[in-house]
């Protein structure tokens, strides 16, 4: 088994866009948001920005829908704040097209009949260049005194399974237009996305599906020259069992005469039954830590940096994402 | 079904479900990550050992899974799956191949000269694999055709991991109407005779819409579309009429719906939508699947348990042993979440028959392991 390299790089902390990805479910809006948060610490400008008109974020915030606009999200220890942009295709194209064309009311017309999402059904691609090359806007934006807007951008990208597509803008500009305004800009989205500004993090569950699709999507970004950032190993529940007793444990053989005596030592009297009862627990116990642990060791073949979160069965809120940012940078998050 | 005590939401009776001739489709559905496939594999198979002629459609199963179905090599028809020699049903499975079954639709409904030529075209190329509701459609198109050979006695279908649990009731339509040409016809000639009336509604700024939609997309592309959408036009209806039928399909006494949840507060959520988004269409749900709950084995107060625990470190005696307790408190705890999670889904849904799986300690990836599950979901 190889270890991983721990903890949070030092290209990492020079990174300015982070992208966070991982397989439905595995909790990748709350790993963005923990790390958005997390960036923010020592007084930092944080955006974090969605882009498949979920309402991701208001959810976990616990606020209304977002518009179409930067807004105060939090602030965070040290006078850090965390702002919150959801691109929506639509109203980027329409924009976009505004810089060029004067639409009028055309453009809320076209928009209801579903000219927009036609457009952006055309050309995939189109959609994701304009939802990436908002994101670059935000990422290069500086104020009079050349002062970056943000000192980070933390984005909420679509799952595993589509995301190297997503940031692959060269791949998508080749359906496009070989000339005109959205080629220049894409220009400058590929540069960015490749650099070493960028970095592509990973939500994970260990559980076998969740392992098996981040190791194909590192492959994937790997491919297309793109940077995979870290492992954030999401919902880590506790391991209660010294480690030499799980092989044990795992393979049915808990001492039921041993747990009786333990127990009365203690204080307790417990029937027959409860014994057993507990007895099966201890395995059920025993065999998830055995399987978790053989994921984790599978998620090493990616070589990548490893963060874990541990698993707040109560459901994540503001307080708690503030919690979890504080266990990233306990890992190194900078 | 046991009828509901003061405060308890009915039972799910599963095996019921299951052995009722009348039960000739049941859907499975809910959020991604709940075990949505692995419900519909273990249904399929405790229904063949039932004495049924069972197929089940999955969409995406877990690669050691789909190995144990015999899925390993991609078809895009149902494969009779090896069971014990005494089992006295059948049956057979499938993965569903989203581009394979577009393409076979349009060469069941176009001429062949014109089937050719759609299948061609990059536009073409673009709509059956990236549109992204036409893994629903798809789904719900290999349904119907499953249906219509009359091979099966039940069909249980899992469902697309789509962003919106409900997105496969709502892909046909959306689709269509992406496909049935009257934006591209505009953008494409917005100035022809049948454009204008419109044009002329939106105002002037439509010609400057179309041209700049060219100038970003690129006018081979929009030429593209264009002619796919011609060819396409002649086989539309035949489309639309495949839909309408599935629809009602989904909606005929035969259909039985199984929401699938995990007892966290997301999936319950969606589970709770699910469930209204059914009785809004009429649709008949059987229940919800409440999987990887985690029930108490052992009866002992959870707080005896943890001081006795914090006893034993104290003294340094059993780590074993205090683990043992500290994981039984982690346990109760855990289940009492689960608990009132599902007390406040009961309480918004008092009618919604229900079936507590307990989880398995590893994942499922066996016919032995979805034999279990398939103990599980009956209560057994």
């Amino acid at each position: 088994m190889t270890t991983p390299p721990p903890g949070w790089t030092d290209e990492l902390a020079r990174v300015r866009l982070h992208v966070v990805t991982g397989k439905g479910g595995t909790g990748k809006t709350t790993g963005a948001a923990a790390l958005a948060l997390a960036l923010a610490h020592g007084g930092r400008r944080v955006l974090l920005v969605e882009v498949e008109g979920r309402q991701g974020i208001a959810q976990l915030f616990g606020r209304s829908p977002l518009p179409y606009a930067e807004e105060h999200l939090t602030w965070v220890r040290g006078g850090g704040e965390v702002r919150a942009l959801a691109v929506d295709a639509e109203a980027a194209l329409l924009e976009y097209l505004s810089m060029f064309y004067n639409l009028g009311f055309a453009g809320r017309t076209l928009r209801k009949m579903g000219a927009i999402e036609f457009a952006t059904t055309l050309a995939p691609g189109l959609r994701d260049v304009l939802l990436t090359g908002k994101v670059k806007e935000c990422v290069t934006r500086t104020d009079s005194r050349g002062r970056h807007a943000y000192d980070a951008v933390v984005l909420d990208a679509p799952p595993t399974g589509r995301v190297a597509k997503f940031l692959d803008v060269t791949r998508a500009m080749a359906d496009l237009a070989k000339v005109g305004p959205i080629r220049e800009q894409s220009d400058g989205v590929v540069r960015l996305l490749h650099s070493g500004e960028t970095a592509v993090h990973l939500v994970a569950l260990l559980e076998e599906l969740p392992v098996q699709e981040t190791l194909e999507a590192v492959e994937e970004l790997d491919s297309v020259d793109l940077r995979p950032g870290a492992v954030l190993v999401n919902r880590v529940r506790p391991v209660r069992l010294p480690a030499s007793a799980v092989e044990t444990a795992a393979h049915g053989a808990v001492d039921a005469e041993r747990v009786a005596a333990g127990l009365r030592a203690a204080g307790l009297d417990p029937a027959r039954a409860v014994i057993t009862g507990l007895v099966d627990q201890t395995v059920e116990h025993a065999l998830r830590v055995r399987a978790e642990r053989a994921a984790m060791a599978q998620l090493a073949e990616a070589a990548l940096p490893v963060l874990e979160l541990p698993d707040r069965p109560d459901g994540v809120d503001v307080g708690v994402l503030h919690e979890l940012a504080e266990l990233l940078i306990e890992q190194g998050v900078r | 079904m046991s009828s509901p005590g003061p405060g308890r939401p009915p039972m799910l009776d599963v095996d019921g479900l299951l052995d009722d001739p009348g039960t000739r489709v049941l859907v499975c559905c809910g959020s991604g990550g709940v075990g949505k496939t692995t419900t519909a594999a273990a249904l399929a198979l405790r229904a063949a050992e039932r004495g049924r002629r069972v197929v089940v459609l999955t969409i995406d199963p877990a690669r050691r899974l789909a190995q144990s179905l015999g899925l390993r090599q991609l078809g895009n028809h149902p494969r009779r799956v090896t069971l014990d020699g005494d089992v006295p049903g059948e049956l057979s499975a499938m993965m569903l191949d989203m581009r394979r079954t577009f393409d076979e639709m349009v060469m069941t409904h176009a001429g062949r000269e014109r089937a050719e030529q759609i299948l061609a075209n990059p536009f073409y190329q673009t709509i059956s694999t990236s549109f992204s509701g036409t893994q629903e459609y798809m789904a719900m198109e290999k349904l119907g055709q499953l249906a219509a050979t009359g091979d099966w006695d039940l069909i249980v279908v899992d469902t697309p991991p789509s962003r919106s649990a409900l997105d496969f009731l709502d892909a046909p339509q959306r689709l269509s109407s992406v496909l049935d040409g009257r934006v591209i016809r505009l953008l494409s000639a917005p100035a022809r005779a049948g454009g204008r009336g419109i044009a002329r509604l939106v105002g002037a700024g439509f010609g400057l819409f179309a041209k700049a939609v060219s100038t970003v997309v690129g006018g081979q592309l929009l030429a593209d579309a264009s002619a796919f959408v011609q060819a396409f036009d002649s086989m539309f209806g035949g489309f639309r009429e495949r839909a309408k039928a599935t629809y009602r399909l989904l909606r005929s006494p035969g259909t039985a719906f199984l929401v699938v949840a995990a007892p966290e507060p997301d999936a319950l959520r969606e589970a709770a939508y699910f469930v209204e988004r059914l009785a809004a269409e009429t649709m008949p749900l059987a229940g919800l699947v409440l999987n990887r709950t985690h029930p108490v084995l052992a009866d002992l107060d959870a707080a005896r348990a943890a001081a006795a625990a914090d006893e034993i470190d104290r003294a340094g005696t059993d780590p074993v042993v205090e683990a043992v307790l500290r994981l039984h408190a982690d346990r109760v705890a855990m289940a009492e979440r689960e608990k009132r999670l599902l007390g406040r889904f009961a309480a918004a849904h008092p009618e919604v028959a229900l079936i507590g799986v307990p989880a398995l300690p590893t994942d499922v990836h066996d016919m032995e392991g979805l034999r279990e599950i398939g103990h599980r979901l009956a209560g057994t």
